[in-house]
């Protein structure tokens, strides 16, 4: 026991001077700020801090991301969360520690992180956020999908689809999530500058039995409906259901691009799904941060295009 | 005859230290290999990283030790952080509300004890149970979205620095050290912990009592586990319906890295601290590095492995 005690002592007396030597100075903020543009191998070096990598749609944000950084020249360095806030929280504190340049973060949560992301501009390193934003700090810039251009993309394909005119079904996303809102907003002004009209909409919260049980019910008060918008695809799959064995025509377009949504746009269940581009969030991420390497202004809010997936 | 207990002693010690001597050697690679590793913000980063998995598997420690095993603490973490952010968030003070989650991570993990003792249900089912129980309270209390906190006080917990240095979490972590070293080594309560652990019918006919015993040891891993709720929901500025999922295993891995005996009657506390910086420091390293996250599951898994086999080999 007593060889045993003095081996930890000796070991915590290392630790303890290896602190020392270091020193506070050195590690401060003050320090990180001067490391600057480029790092040890003068490529500057990019953290992206992914929610998970479970999801097929963070994984092509990844990889769009990946791409770019070797078309610019930039290391990338990706942690993933796997979903947790804390280990989120933790692996952006290891970025800081590593001194990137820019730290890309797709929170987990829009709630949890704005200690990290003030950490981070302690350290005065820049925040770029992906796909969802942050509440209660400030970033450099945020990268999400267009959502008002998608919703207006949906309505005018159904307005091409029916030649302006016709009764449309609108089934919602969870009310008050910047998604549906958007999405709702840009297919509805859209419309109604058509001759078509909105005859009835409900929130079925982005879920698929939800959206089965919503549309059997609106589709039972409404006998007169040419298509039905969905705010996300699974509801949109929920509204194929329903019209399963209806002897009718309606169009049904959903929003994402899910593999579920397009395999349904194949086999001609959906008539289209306003999909998102991942990659295409990865990339402008990379490039924007890039910008901020080189000291260039960049954008408060950058809207990526969404595009319109059909059968053809 | 000497030689051999001089051997047996010698293996234990070289177990012990196993973890200690696997630390160091961590420690020597990565400030080799990164040069952000060994500078004061990170080590302290760290420290802050491990202290949750630190508090629950403090508590843990003392459950394997009596020969039990514990997989509600990452339940209880988000039940009683969700209830101290609510209450905060329903207008009632902080103290009131850390109050009430520590007296709630205490009452459910007697219930554990209850069910262990009294109920002579296994352990691991048991705590399975109220593992599922309570994530499913902790949905319908939150309706699966996350309890915002926003008082500045609170913040302080998880977020606050010492002397402008040392984050808040480290001390509550050394404090939690000490008592629970305390508990462990100076008390007749930590003997009778080791004495279940090794032989609990032994334990019982030498006049321990083994249901109140058991009751005490699970309450005190629900309490740690409820004080990580509350570092951590000040941490996140929020309580998150699904936090500390798989904590139980972090824990546990500490635990065992430590060289703590799975079958219980033999292991040390100062071990599973060493066990949270083991797998604090190599998550840490392995993100300054840039291991994919894949790999980093591999190279953990590798490690609590090995900790297994030397355990197993003793």
């Amino acid at each position: 026991m007593r060889k045993l005690t003095l081996f930890a002592a000796a070991a915590a007396a290392t630790l303890l001077a290896a602190c020392s030597q270091q020193g506070p100075g050195e590690s401060a903020p003050s320090a990180a700020a001067t490391a600057g543009g480029a790092a040890a191998g003068g490529k500057p070096v990019i953290g992206l801090a992914l929610s998970t990598q479970n999801n097929p749609f963070f994984v092509e944000l990844k990889d769009g991301a990946q791409k770019a950084a070797d078309t610019a020249g930039v290391q990338l360095v990706v942690v993933d969360a796997q979903d947790d806030p804390a280990r989120q929280i933790s692996s952006v504190e290891d970025l800081i520690q590593k001194r990137v340049s820019v730290i890309l973060l797709n929170p987990t949560d829009s709630s949890a992180l704005a200690g990290a992301v003030q950490s981070a501009q302690r350290a005065n390193i820049p925040v770029i956020t992906l796909d969802r934003g942050v509440d209660g700090a400030d970033v450099a810039s945020h990268i999400a999908s267009d959502n008002i251009a998608g919703g207006k993309m949906a309505a005018d394909f159904l307005a091409k689809q029916l030649n302006g005119k016709g009764n449309i079904i609108e089934l919602q996303g969870v009310a008050g999530t910047s998604a549906a809102r958007e999405r709702g907003k840009g297919f509805d002004d859209e419309i109604a500058t058509t001759g078509m009209k909105v005859v009835a909409q409900q929130p079925a919260n982005f879920d698929r039995a939800q959206g089965l049980s919503v549309s059997e019910n609106l589709l039972q008060g409404n006998s007169d409906v040419q298509a039905i918008f969905a705010q996300n695809d699974e509801m949109a799959l929920g509204a194929v259901q329903a019209l399963a064995g209806k002897n009718k025509k309606v169009l049904v377009v959903g929003f994402d691009g899910t593999p579920d949504g397009k395999k349904a746009v194949q086999d001609g269940g959906m008539a289209a799904t306003v999909a998102q581009q991942p990659e295409e969030i990865g990339r402008l991420g990379i490039e924007t941060g890039k910008k901020l390497i080189d000291k260039q202004p960049v954008e408060k809010s950058i809207a990526v295009p969404l595009k319109l997936l059909t059968k053809e | 005859m000497t030689l051999q207990m001089n051997w047996s002693r010698a293996t234990t010690l070289l177990q012990r230290l196993g973890s200690v001597i696997g630390l160091v050697l961590l420690f020597i690679v990565l400030s080799v290999m990164s040069p952000d590793f060994l500078t004061t913000g990170n080590l302290l980063t760290v420290l802050r990283q491990v202290s949750i998995n630190a508090l629950i598997a403090f508590g843990m420690t003392f459950v394997i030790l009596a020969g039990g095993i514990d997989l509600s603490v990452g339940a209880i973490l988000a039940f009683t952080g969700a209830i101290t952010a609510g209450l905060m968030a329903a207008g009632h003070g902080m103290v009131l509300s850390i109050g009430a989650g520590l007296g709630l991570g205490l009452i459910l993990g007697m219930i554990n004890g209850v069910l262990v003792s009294w109920g002579r249900v296994a352990p691991f089912i048991a705590t399975l149970g109220t593992l599922t129980l309570l994530r499913g309270l902790t949905l319908s209390y939150t309706q699966g979205s996350p309890i915002p906190v926003s008082n500045p006080g609170f913040a302080l917990i998880g977020g606050g620095y010492v002397a402008n240095l040392v984050p808040l979490p480290v001390i509550w972590m050394f404090i939690a050290f000490a008592v629970c070293g305390f508990l462990l080594r100076g008390t007749v309560f930590g003997r009778h912990v080791v004495a279940i652990g090794g032989n609990e019918e032994a334990a019982r006919l030498s006049g321990v009592r083994i249901a109140p015993m058991k009751l005490a040891i699970y309450g005190l891993s629900g309490l740690l586990s409820a004080f990580a709720g509350i570092v951590l929901t000040s941490r996140l500025y929020s309580a998150q319906a699904t936090a500390g999922a798989g904590y139980e295993l972090d824990a546990i891995a500490a635990v065992v890295l430590g060289g703590t005996s799975l079958a219980g009657g033999r292991g040390w506390l100062f071990g599973t601290l060493i066990g949270a910086l083991l797998i604090g420091f190599l998550n840490n390293g392995l993100n300054l590095l840039g291991v994919s996250s894949f790999y980093q599951q591999v190279v953990k898994g590798i490690v609590i492995l090995i900790a297994v086999l030397l355990d197993r080999r003793q």
